[in-house]
């Protein structure tokens, strides 16, 4: 499903340049739960965010379902993004003036689905992350894991193949974490793929795989 | 697209303040181009009616130095007998005298003119006869009122043979016309008016001789205005010895051809002045649009995040730039619409004609959608063009 081979992204700040991933090689197979952790500034989100296609590494070769992402037009990148990912960030990232509702519905806006259509799934979506009573509010009249929930409603409604989540619980207290957590336990039993994100051992125990990242560099831990 | 509608007029709704100023500019640019541009060709429309009310093929000849021979009504004459293409000339003067029926005494303007001032002016006869040669050999004591005149001096209209009493000489009322009903005969020869011989007139009025010094010329059938205007120019340098300034020739197409460019140049001028209040408040939201989309940054990265296309998120700035605009047009047609009412009211009584020209209302929601999708397209392209990871992490 994923497959990075000898992926590099440097950032440039004035004169020093840093390796945020440093020659990355990491295959994902279809229906896997990997857990990916590491210290902070270790180069996580930077490799979340070139697998979720919202960056582009500067040196290496990145396939997705076998096909290499440059092969991608702007335009089928947006498409990737819309139906086969679904983004779970760190800081929720939803849009503060839509409510609960709105912002699950809006990949389904991109994805040009039929008004009828996407009420049923968004109402579907929202009842399985435990929401339907707070579809109506915005997230600011919301607390963090239930701004999260809503923000995997939103990855979840497209149905995609594959699920990033970038640090989904760093925001959350332990128990919401957990809970957010046995969400995703769930949804991996149903038979999706999801890459996590954590710098936190509990969190990443979760998972069937998991690799420790350091300084931009993988390893794997063998359970 | 309906959906794009709804959020833009939601993120238009979410900052109604910013909005309304920003629209604030479109708003003034609108009102400018659609209530100058109905007033200009309002006023000129009546204008014209007025003019072309006057008869349209007449010829006006003033004599501002008569050389030592001046004109008199033996020349007019001789002139329409041997000029084919001149079919009528008469004297023009007119003198404000008092007057009226018994003791009763008002302001009349007193015409004095000949038979031919009938053909030329396309006055309707009523009642009675019009003036003849014979009052003006004679210099008769006899008038011809104007129905208006009549009704107000001697209290109806059919009052042939009646006596009226004009600078304190008393005339016959032998012949009623039609009050000329266009705006300019209302703006201008309100009051009562009285036709008289022109030979009577010089004995009313001190300033009025019997050196013709303005008169009328009505072409003959068949013949174009500008052949009677040539045959009379030539007939005239001969008369003042070649001199061009001793005489002005002016005809009515003259008068409405000049009124013409000056209407259009004043549409054209008012509408420039429209245009670049338009471009002005179109310039505001651009401004106000780059602000937002600096502000939204974040919102267009998680956009993009979930799947926004390039596509989505610039139909989505420019929908909102373009709506903003549009909401900005029909408020200031409305208002244009309510000030024009007001005026209309206001001068009711000279029946200035003041409707909300159509053809101005589309040109301004074009021009402003014009205008909306112009400035909006930079700032929209500007966030179509971020990247989703660059936006995702702008201020955190
Ligand atoms: N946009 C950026 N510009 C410059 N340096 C960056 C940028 N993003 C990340 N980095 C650097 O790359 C390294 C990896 O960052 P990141 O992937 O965010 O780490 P993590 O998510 O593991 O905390 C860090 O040293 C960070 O400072
Ligand atoms: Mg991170």
């Amino acid at each position: 499903m994923i497959e990075l081979r000898d992926v590099s992204k440097i950032y440039q700040i004035g004169e020093e340049r840093v390796r945020a991933l440093d020659h990355v090689n990491l295959h994902v197979y279809p229906h896997e739960f990997v857990s990916i952790i590491g210290p902070s500034g270790s180069g996580k989100s930077t490799l979340m965010n070139i697998i979720g296609c919202l960056d582009t590494a500067d040196a290496g070769q990145y396939l997705l379902d076998g096909v290499p992402i440059e092969a991608y037009s702007e335009y089928e990148l947006a498409q990737v993004r819309n139906r086969k990912i679904g983004f779970v960030f760190q800081s929720f990232n939803l849009i503060p003036k839509l409510s609960a509702e709105e912002n699950v519905e809006l990949p389904l806006i991109y994805q040009g689905v039929k008004r009828s259509e996407r009420v049923r799934r968004v109402k579907e979506a929202l009842e399985k992350v435990g929401l339907s009573q707070r579809a109506k509010h915005q997230p600011t009249e919301l607390s963090g894991g239930q701004q999260q929930r809503v923000a995997i409603a939103r990855a979840l409604v497209t149905r995609p193949s594959l699920l990033l989540a970038d640090e989904p619980t760093g925001n959350l207290d332990s128990r919401t974490s957990r809970e957010i957590m046995e969400m995703f336990k769930e949804l991996h039993s149903q038979g999706n793929t999801i890459v996590l994100i954590t710098h936190d051992n509990d969190v990443a125990r979760e998972a069937k795989r998991i690799i420790h990242i350091l300084d931009g560099r993988l390893s794997e831990v063998k359970l | 697209m309906i959906l794009s509608f709804k959020m833009a007029l939601r993120s238009i709704g979410a900052n109604k303040l910013r909005a309304a100023l920003t629209m604030l500019g479109i708003i003034i640019g609108v009102m400018a181009l659609v209530v100058l541009v109905s007033l200009v060709s309002g006023a000129t429309g009546t204008i014209g009616e007025a003019i072309a009310g006057l008869g349209s093929n007449l010829l006006t000849v003033t004599v501002t130095d008569d050389k030592g021979s001046p004109v008199r009504l033996s020349d007019l004459k001789s002139w329409v007998d041997s000029e084919p293409a001149v079919a009528a000339i008469s004297p023009y003067a007119s003198a404000t005298l008092t007057g009226g029926r018994g003791t009763e005494s008002d302001s009349f303007t007193v015409y004095g003119v000949t038979p031919d001032y009938y053909e030329i002016s396309s006055q309707q006869l009523v009642i009675g006869r019009y003036l003849k040669n014979t009052d003006v050999d004679n210099a008769s004591r006899v008038c011809v009122l104007d129905e208006n005149t009549a009704t107000e001096v001697i209290g109806y209209a059919d009052c042939v043979g009646q006596e009226i009493r004009l600078g304190g000489v008393p005339y016959t009322v032998v012949g009623i016309i039609e009050t000329e009903e266009t705006l300019a005969a209302r703006l201008l020869m309100t009051g009562l008016n009285a036709y008289v011989p022109y030979s009577a007139l010089i004995r009313l009025s001190e300033d009025v001789g019997t050196n013709v010094t303005t008169f009328y010329i009505g072409p003959s059938e068949g013949y174009a205005v500008l052949d009677a205007e040539e045959a009379m120019k030539a007939r005239l340098l001969e008369r003042f010895r070649e001199d061009e300034n001793a005489f002005r020739i002016s005809s009515q197409n003259l008068i409405e051809e000049a009124m013409n460019n000056v209407n259009s140049v004043l549409t054209i001028l008012l509408g420039g002045i429209a245009a670049i209040s338009l471009i002005v408040g179109g310039i505001g939201i651009m401004n106000i649009m780059l602000v937002t989309v600096t502000e939204r940054t974040r919102e267009i990265g998680i956009r993009k995040a979930i799947g926004a296309s390039r596509g989505n998120i610039l139909v989505q700035f420019l929908m909102e730039a373009v709506v903003l605009c549009m909401l900005g047009c029909a408020l200031g047609i409305f208002t244009s619409w309510a000030i024009l009412r007001v005026i209309s009211v206001i001068i009711a009584s000279t029946e200035m004609k003041l409707p909300l020209r159509t053809d101005v209302v589309l040109l301004s929601v074009a021009f402003c959608f014009l205008i909306g999708v112009i400035f909006g397209l930079y700032p929209a392209n500007k966030a179509a063009k971020m990247k989703p990871i660059d936006a995702l992490h702008y201020g955190g």
